[in-house]
């Protein structure tokens, strides 16, 4: 039949007409600030960085490397290293920065900058209700606004969070240990050059005691 | 002055009530010069103010049929379920910032909107709403319709050309070409209802259209095999010189962005859109007039108690929608089908439609009188559509070059 | 003469002016087309509904529209430079100065200055349609004839031909 095409399109438009009204499940739009779509877990939008313990500046991981500065394809990061030194999550002293700005302007979530981070200390926030009323310095996230602590890394990223905790947990071990060892190496060492240098004073007292230096720990 | 109010009260029941001359008595209460004045600006003022709100509520109602169409809810914002979408719309389009370009023809850019709306709203002034309600009872009332409607293509040139851009222009010689071609279906359409009727004027063809005596069912020309024919040609005509979907060509959003009103904004922009659904709801209301019974009842026993103009109105809504509904459906038409459509098919079929017109007029044995027309237009229809069909082409694709 | 055959007038005369006046193709088109708006206006004043509608009709719908695709097909539509004036325009002035008197010369003797008021309207549409349908059809089923002729001679001009390496790619099946 010459235009029965026609006439099947339009009973199925009015079966969809009818059927949106009758059948909830069929409607698939999200009324969205009422209702939300829970943010999957590699969903990313702009990076933040992560803080250990309670204060945020002197728990935060970054060391002022600027890797990520540099690799950023729309370089959005500017870094400035602090002069100061503070002691990492082992303990050891590294940099801080001093100044840390990523523009949300520019930046185009491209997630290259938790990439190229050794230090665990940059990660992709889900939240994308970022507008701002004022154009130019509301736009611009220092390192205040930038940090969060690592439980609100976990809560976003489970999976991701568990396994860079693992790893830097297994990380602080192996230093602790190795620290350990040091010291123990050194007590060892020590003890033996004691025992040594008595034995040799028992033995001949004129000769003169061995330098006590062991390797640096 | 209590005599003052009075009249004007029953002025508006008499308008309400679908009863003679409402405006004679409130006419009497005004001085004589200015009587003339007074009389054109009450049939102009329920045009100028019903029709945009009918244009403004279609925009509403089309948004949230087309969602409901794919599955979405539509707007559902602003006021009661939306409804008050059109106001926010309205108000965004009077604030924006009206951008010309500084290439463009400034002069004739500003007045293509004024050129598309006026003619627009001057078309209106000839369709009887109601038993006693035409605001020009004119002889010509169809020619005039069809006169003042053929001032679109020269707004649609204007703005196209007057706004330097290569797709304006583009999106007015397609609207152009598709406004000619199309033009030509629906007035041979409408001629077969001058054909029968003998009149060129609405209201009479209107009255034509009333229940037979002795007859349950009203005498429109819907009824009729060439009428039914004539409306449906009528109608797609119709859609196409709207520039409507699946005719919306002229828009082309994927290729041509916009059209003709691509470089307007702001309030010009919302005048584009006002006159093309004026357009389309006198198109709609000449259609009623022809084919549809005017502002006749489908029905005998409907006649008289129930005024005239709220059936007028109900199949202006009831084709609105079926308007909507289309346009829910159908994809968008190529080019060459348009062109082919209008050609091919729609032409030979509005000339098979008026020779069955013809043969209704004279033919008096009810069963060749129904039969041969209906036979006639039928076949028409079958053969010009097999026409129309793609040649067998589908077959196993060959790669030309591929191999 | 009355107000609105002033204006009218006026309107005309304007679009006639700005049709040969204006240095735009396109606005010289425009603005006769504003002329022939008026001339329908002045038509439908005096009563001759048909004249006037079909004024509007033919000559905006259908005359105005070819103008413009003329103009925009042969010449893009652009400015001419140099003068307005051509330079015969002493004889072009001359021949219309003539034309002007002949015209008002034959008008001041025809005998339709002598009555004192406005007539009833001129032939209405029925009047027309039977005079066409009935007195004039022969002349009218030659003019229909001739003009199918002439549209299909300017479709087989148009058409192109088999193998010809210009022609447009045939469009696909559908």
């Amino acid at each position: 039949m010459l235009g029965g095409g026609i006439v099947k399109g339009m009973v199925e438009t009015a079966r969809n007409f009818l059927g949106s009204y009758t059948d909830e499940a069929r409607l698939t739009t999200v009324e969205y600030p009422e209702e939300r779509i829970p943010a999957k877990e590699n969903a990313r939008q702009f990076p933040f960085l992560v803080f250990d313990g309670a204060d945020p500046m002197a728990g935060l991981r970054c060391v002022a490397c600027q890797i990520c500065e540099k690799e950023c394809p729309p370089q959005c990061i500017y870094i400035v290293k602090d002069t100061a030194k503070k002691p990492d999550y082992t303990g050891k002293l590294q940099f801080q920065p001093k100044v840390f700005n990523i523009d949300l302007s520019v930046c185009m979530s491209c997630q290259i900058c938790v990439e190229v981070c050794p230090f665990d200390a940059i990660k992709m926030d889900t939240e994308y209700e970022l507008a701002r009323t004022d154009r130019f310095g509301a736009l611009v996230f220092d390192k205040n606004r930038l940090a969060k602590p690592n439980a609100y890394f976990h809560k976003l990223h489970p999976t991701d969070g568990a396994e860079v905790d693992g790893r830097l947990a297994a990380e602080k071990a192996k230093a602790e240990a190795k620290a350990k060892a040091d010291a123990e190496a050194k007590l060892k060492a020590a003890a033996e050059a004691k025992a040594k240098a008595a034995a040799a004073a028992a033995a001949a007292p004129p000769v003169a005691p061995p330098p006590a230096s062991p390797p640096a720990a | 002055m209590l005599a003052f109010l009075q009249s004007l009260l029953q002025m508006v029941w008499k308008t309400v009530t679908d009863q003679p001359s409402p405006k004679s008595l409130f006419l009497s209460h005004v001085p004589e010069e200015w009587r003339p004045l007074v009389s054109a600006f009450l049939s102009v003022l329920p045009i100028v103010m019903v029709f945009p709100m009918l244009f403004a509520l279609t925009t509403v109602v089309e948004r949230k049929g087309l969602g409901r169409i794919q599955n979405r809810p539509g707007p559902n914002r602003v006021g009661p379920a939306g409804f008050l979408q059109f106001a926010a719309d309205g108000i965004k389009a009077i604030i924006k910032e009206d951008v010309v370009p500084r290439a463009a023809d400034r002069v004739v850019h500003f007045i293509a909107p004024l050129v598309l709306v006026v003619p627009v709203l001057l078309s209106y002034s000839v369709l009887p709403f109601g038993r006693n309600l035409v605001p020009i009872d004119l002889d010509t009332g169809l020619l005039f319709f069809f006169a003042v409607g053929a001032v679109t293509e020269l707004a649609v040139f204007m703005a196209g050309w007057s706004s330097r851009n290569k797709y304006s222009l583009l999106g007015a010689t397609r609207a152009i070409a598709q406004m000619i071609s199309y033009e030509i279906p629906l007035i041979l359409s409408a001629l077969t209802v001058v054909m029968v009727v003998g009149t060129l004027s609405l209201p009479a063809i209107a009255e034509a259209q009333g229940p037979a005596p002795g007859g349950w069912l009203c005498r429109w020309h819907f009824f009729t095999p060439w009428g039914f024919a004539g409306f449906w040609l009528f109608l797609v005509a119709a859609c196409a010189e709207a520039n409507r979907s699946p005719f919306d060509l002229p828009e082309g959003e994927s290729e041509i962005i916009a059209g003709y009103y691509l470089e307007y904004s702001g309030f010009k922009f919302a005048l584009f859109f006002l006159g093309e659904y004026l357009g389309l709801f006198a198109a709609s209301g000449l259609g009623i007039t022809l084919f549809l019974g005017g502002w006749h009842a489908p029905f005998a026993f409907l006649e008289g108690w129930i005024p005239g103009w709220v059936w007028f109105l109900g199949k202006l809504v009831a084709l609105i929608l079926l308007f909507i509904w289309v346009r829910g459906t159908l994809p968008r038409v190529r080019m060459d089908q348009l062109m082919n459509f209008a050609w091919k098919f729609m032409l030979p079929l509005t000339l098979v439609n008026m020779l069955g017109a013809g043969l209704w007029h004279f033919l008096t044995n009810p069963i060749a009188r129904w039969g041969l027309p209906a036979v006639l237009i039928g076949g028409a229809y079958v053969v010009l559509g097999r026409g129309l069909m793609p040649r067998s082409r589908v077959g196993p694709r060959v790669y030309r070059y591929a191999d | 003469m009355n107000g609105i055959t002033l204006i009218l007038g006026l309107v005309t005369l304007a679009g006639a002016l700005a049709s040969v006046a204006l240095r735009n193709l396109v606005h010289c088109a425009l603005g006769l087309m504003v002329a022939f708006a008026g001339l329908a206006g002045l038509y439908l004043s005096l009563g001759a509904q048909f004249v006037g509608l079909v004024q509007v009709l033919v000559y905006i719908g259908a005359v105005g529209i070819v103008f413009i695709f003329a103009i925009l097909l042969t010449r893009g539509g652009g400015s001419e430079s140099g003068s307005l004036f051509s330079t015969s325009w002493a004889v072009g002035g001359g021949i219309a100065l003539a034309v002007t008197g002949v015209m008002a010369a034959a008008l001041l003797q025809s005998p339709s200055l002598d009555r004192g008021s406005v007539r009833a309207a001129g032939p209405t549409v029925r009047q027309v349609g039977e005079s066409l349908m009935a007195d004039y059809v022969i002349p009218l089923e030659v003019m229909a004839l001739l003009l199918t002729a002439a549209a299909i001679g300017a479709i087989i001009v148009a058409m192109p031909e088999k193998g010809d390496p210009g022609a447009p790619p045939q469009p696909p099946p559908g």
